[in-house]
């Protein structure tokens, strides 16, 4: 294993390099319910050996498609055409993987190429140890003694470092993190030594400490090990961080293809432009959140807080004779009226759990929570819900926040008739017309059903039902992290214009650094359920305190490749210090 | 990220979209619409099956030659195991009843006893399903125990007891149809309860029910404007199914002697009870027919049951092929109007929605 590892390449697009994979001409069309649909259209794309190519897009521009088609793995209902040309490793065979048998393409799999999921925790089989589930693999192709195999997992897994192997192969998926998880998955597929993996997202699933990780062990895998990388994401600052190569695609089209470095800094497509400029970064908002503070009214600070939270302790009762898990540990803190707390944290910080406790949705078991003045911790459903008028939520995941047999109009009216506001739905439909026209959609899209809506036009409209009433507290949970970059940036642009309109007080709360840097206030850090950081935009993001705050920050990568290499550096020296 | 699929117009108003007629949305003409090929047949197999048997028990009166419990006319007694043919085209029972009119009738017991039984059921459970599953705590729990023993419990046995208890084990039609609706019923309850309940407990953590939570709406209202009818998209197969089954058990119950009289109703499973003899002396005319019916009913109802389930399954649903290099590019583009035309320091780009088509044109060259 040790004997073929290929020298460090280095700006691997100059001098004569061995071609790993051809796309030629690739088309694939669909059957669905609707007809037939294009996902992929004209692709013709190289990868070179030792070379990470990344295949960036928003969500349905093609690219997990064109993805799949190298592997073979295109469900029945898909057509394809063109030609996918894989070449084994030595160079000594060379196949379309288009025109492979079943059989054929078994060869190739794990051997030429593989693969690594999006979600580590579903593609390992959780009733097998790892080290069966690699051993598996390797005994697949070829055959191999058991003790071969079993030594062979173990030196992969300490190479993709996973600390005392020779124990840990006996370990089940449960018993690894999510990044050893993706650790391990990415084990799996180097472990044939394939010229080629295919990563499908392989970061967006895990916390962006644990994604630093695994883009560094990602590096590796191209560095020592020589593979060639196949890099699907939607991710700006993923690209500028590993990528060689940038392939930009859109509607099932490749709009843009050059190297890393002059895709970034020189980019020629309009829609790699605006796609590039929509991507957050941190210190946006920095102005912006000066600017409304000076904007405020003397003695605004001495209002009354929307909500206090004073020590809370938030538990959910464990199984029988177990203690229960504590999601928030003494947090403390407060919003005033018509100010934006953005709440970061990774997930598991307990940040949704605080924003369902405000909400009413999860009980508070110790400390004091006040909520427009009502005591949260042990209150009554009936005495509360003549407060949740004032009180709105946007959920994270926008296709799954409105009744699917409701109408949008109705959807949205739904407030105004729950607090007898309007007798129906129909007699609502003035005010929800205009609330449409506050999220600027048309007033005709009240009529539609939410499926007929896009990702972005659905959290608008739910932005217009959080709003129906005038809440004086907005609580928003993720809003955006469903929804791909472009959409996002409007989103929030959306936001901060209606706050500004409406001037209520939000809790924003999300996993993204940089976006709660343009919309928040005050930003407060979470991590296992405490508060370790609070200030505004500039204390917490400019100068950090807290060595937790610090990593989060330099792990946030940064759709730039010479200033990732530098933020890069300072991770590795803070994870040195820490 | 997911694969390509059309999720309706992302831009702007789409004229070439229109709603489904009203015909359209009905469950099994939707279905039927979209089915293609070998599935297509088995559903439309299934309908034909079930629309002759429906149709058959309304006209009953009109197209059986006789009563179901005639057994003389103008000319006389028609006396026993007649065989084919004559006035008696199907022959005649060996209790002296018409075999083609004691059919012809009997589709009458059987649907009436589906539509007591499915009537009985459909409501208690869905009833019962939503309330537990919504609300969980001690009264789930009971109700989830109540309903594993009764599917302990052998339906037939359950049948039994209830035809003794409602007449005696002599039964007229309405004793008849009850006792066997009834056990029916007790029977399908926990079927219609068990899904319901299931699809109400997913449904009930789905965020449009916490929102609608977090509105202030009261349990009534999201019990029955967010959770029902999103619950009950399944009913029309477990209905289908049902009444399969609803049909064997009366069968059944006929055919072990807890049957409807022969003056009372007609009845499959009694006929076949009483042909039992027949079949060894050669007289199979008696007990094939009713058989046949049984299994045609059964097998039409189950068709369409099962075409219903595999068409549900996005996964199971046949397509028709496409060509290679047919079809268009999906509009992906998930902004109206193409991509953010102002970064996220400027407004420009927000103030005029769903129009700037040119920069969509350009992203895609």
């Amino acid at each position: 294993m040790t004997d073929n590892r290929t020298a460090p390449l280095q700006g691997s697009t100059t001098g004569p390099a061995q071609t790993v994979l051809q796309i030629d001409d690739l088309g694939v069309a669909f059957s669905t319910d609707a007809g037939a649909v294009r996902a992929v259209d004209g692709v013709s794309l190289t990868v070179k050996r030792g070379e990470v190519l990344a295949i960036v897009g928003e969500s349905g521009s093609g690219k997990t498609v064109t993805a799949k088609t190298i592997l073979g793995l295109l469900p029945e209902t898909a057509v394809s055409q063109g030609a996918v040309l894989l070449t084994s490793r030595d160079g000594a065979s060379s196949n379309n993987v288009i025109t492979l048998s079943t059989q054929q393409l078994r060869q190739v799999r794990g051997t030429d190429v593989s693969m690594v999921f999006q979600e580590p925790s579903t593609a390992l089989n959780p009733v097998y140890t790892v080290g069966w589930q690699i051993m598996e693999g390797i005994r697949a192709h070829g055959s191999v003694s058991r003790a071969d195999a079993r030594a062979k997992a173990i030196e992969i897994l300490g190479r993709v470092g996973i600390p005392d192997p020779e124990v840990r192969v006996n370990y089940y998926p449960h018993q690894f993190s999510g990044g050893q998880k993706q650790r391990v998955v990415i084990a799996m597929a180097l472990v044939l030594e394939p010229g080629l993996i295919v990563a499908d997202e392989p970061t967006t699933a895990l916390d962006v400490t644990v994604q630093a990780e695994i883009l560094d062990l990602l590096r590796r895998c191209r560095d020592e090990f020589g593979t060639a990388i196949v890099l699907i994401t939607h991710n700006m600052g993923v690209v500028a961080d590993l990528a060689d190569r940038v392939a930009v695609m859109y509607q099932g089209k490749v709009v843009e293809e050059a190297d890393a470095q002059t895709l970034f800094s020189s980019p020629k497509n309009e829609y790699t432009q605006k796609l590039l400029a929509s991507v957050p970064y941190v210190g946006q908002g920095i102005v912006r959140a000066a600017a409304r503070a000076d904007a405020r009214a003397p003695g605004w600070a001495e209002q009354t807080p929307v909500v206090v939270a004073d020590q809370i302790r938030i538990q959910y009762p464990g199984r029988l004779g177990r203690p229960g898990f504590v999601a928030v540990d003494g947090v403390s803190f407060s919003i005033r009226p018509g100010e934006v707390l953005g709440l970061v944290g990774e997930s598991g910080s307990g940040k949704t759990t605080i924003g369902r406790a405000i909400a009413g949705l999860t009980r508070v078991t110790d400390g004091s929570l006040s909520v427009l003045g009502h005591e949260m911790n042990g209150f009554k459903e009936r005495q509360f819900s003549r407060l949740r008028s004032d009180i709105g939520f946007v959920f994270q995941d926008p296709a799954s926040s409105f009744n699917p047999l409701l109408t949008i109009a109705e959807c949205v009216a739904e407030p105004l008739v729950v607090h007898g506001r309007a007798g129906n739905p129909a007699s609502a439909r003035k005010r929800v017309d205009e609330l449409l026209e506050a999220v600027q959609l048309p007033r005709a899209f009240g009529d539609r059903y939410p499926h007929e809506l896009s990702g972005g036009q659905r959290q608008r409209a739910s932005l217009a039902r959080a709003l129906a009433l005038e809440p004086a507290l907005l609580i928003a949970d993720e809003p955006t992290s469903a929804l791909d970059v472009s959409v996002q940036a409007r989103v929030l642009e959306l936001f901060a214009e209606l706050q500004r309109e409406f001037g209520f007080a939000a809790l924003f709360i999300s996993h993204d650094l940089a976006v709660v840097d343009i919309l928040a206030d005050r930003i407060a850090v979470l991590y296992h359920g405490r508060l370790v950081e609070e200030g505004t935009g500039a204390e917490v993001l400019g100068a950090p305190q807290d060595p937790y705050t610090r990593r989060l920050l330099a792990s946030l990568p940064v759709p730039d490749p010479a200033a990732q290499a530098i933020r890069r550096d300072e991770l590795r020296r803070l994870r040195a210090a820490g | 990220m997911t694969l390509t699929t059309p999720t309706g117009p992302a831009s702007g108003p789409a004229p070439s979209r229109r709603k489904p007629s009203l015909l359209g949305r009905l469950p099994v003409v939707h279905q039927l619409r979209q089915s293609v090929g070998l599935q297509r047949g088995m559903l439309v197999a299934g309908l034909v099956i079930t629309a002759a048997f429906v149709l058959t028990a309304i006209l009953a009166p009109v197209i059986a030659p006789y009563g179901y419990g005639q057994l003389r006319d103008t000319d006389g007694a028609f006396g026993a195991q007649q065989p084919l043919g004559g006035s008696h085209l199907l022959g005649t029972t060996v209790g002296g009843y018409d075999v083609l009119s004691r059919v012809l009738w009997g589709s009458q017991t059987a649907l009436f006893v589906i539509v007591v039984a499915v009537l009985l059921s459909i409501f208690a459970g869905v009833f019962l399903g939503l309330v537990s599953g919504y609300f969980g705590g001690w009264l789930d729990r009971v109700l989830v125990v109540v309903c594993d023993a009764i599917y302990a419990f052998p339906s037939l046995l359950l049948a039994i007891v209830m035809s003794i208890v409602i007449s005696g084990g002599q039964s007229n039609l309405i004793g008849g149809v009850l006792a066997a609706a009834i056990s029916i019923t007790v029977v399908f309850i926990p079927q219609y309860f068990r899904v319901i309940r299931a699809e109400t407990v997913r449904i009930k953590s789905e965020a449009y029910v916490e929102s609608a939570r977090v509105l202030g709406a009261g349990n009534s209202r999201i019990m029955f404007r967010h959770v029902l009818r999103n619950a009950t998209r399944t009913l029309p197969l477990i209905f289908t199914l049902n009444s399969s089954e609803a049909i064997l058990t009366l069968a059944g119950l006929g055919f072990l002697g807890f049957g409807i009289e022969p003056t009372a109703a007609a009845e499959w499973g009694y006929d076949l009870n009483k042909s039992l003899s027949d079949v060894t002396s050669g007289i199979w005319w008696t007990s094939l027919f009713p058989g046949l019916a049984i299994v045609l009913v059964v097998m039409g109802i189950t068709l369409v049951g099962e075409s219903l389930n595999d068409l549900a399954d996005p996964r199971l649903r046949g397509r028709r092929a496409v060509g290679a290099s047919s079809g268009l590019v999906a509009e992906t583009s998930v902004v109206p109007g193409g991509t953010l035309i102002a970064g996220p320091g400027g407004l420009a780009g927000l103030e005029t929605p769903a129009t700037s088509t040119p920069s969509d044109e350009e992203g895609r060259s």
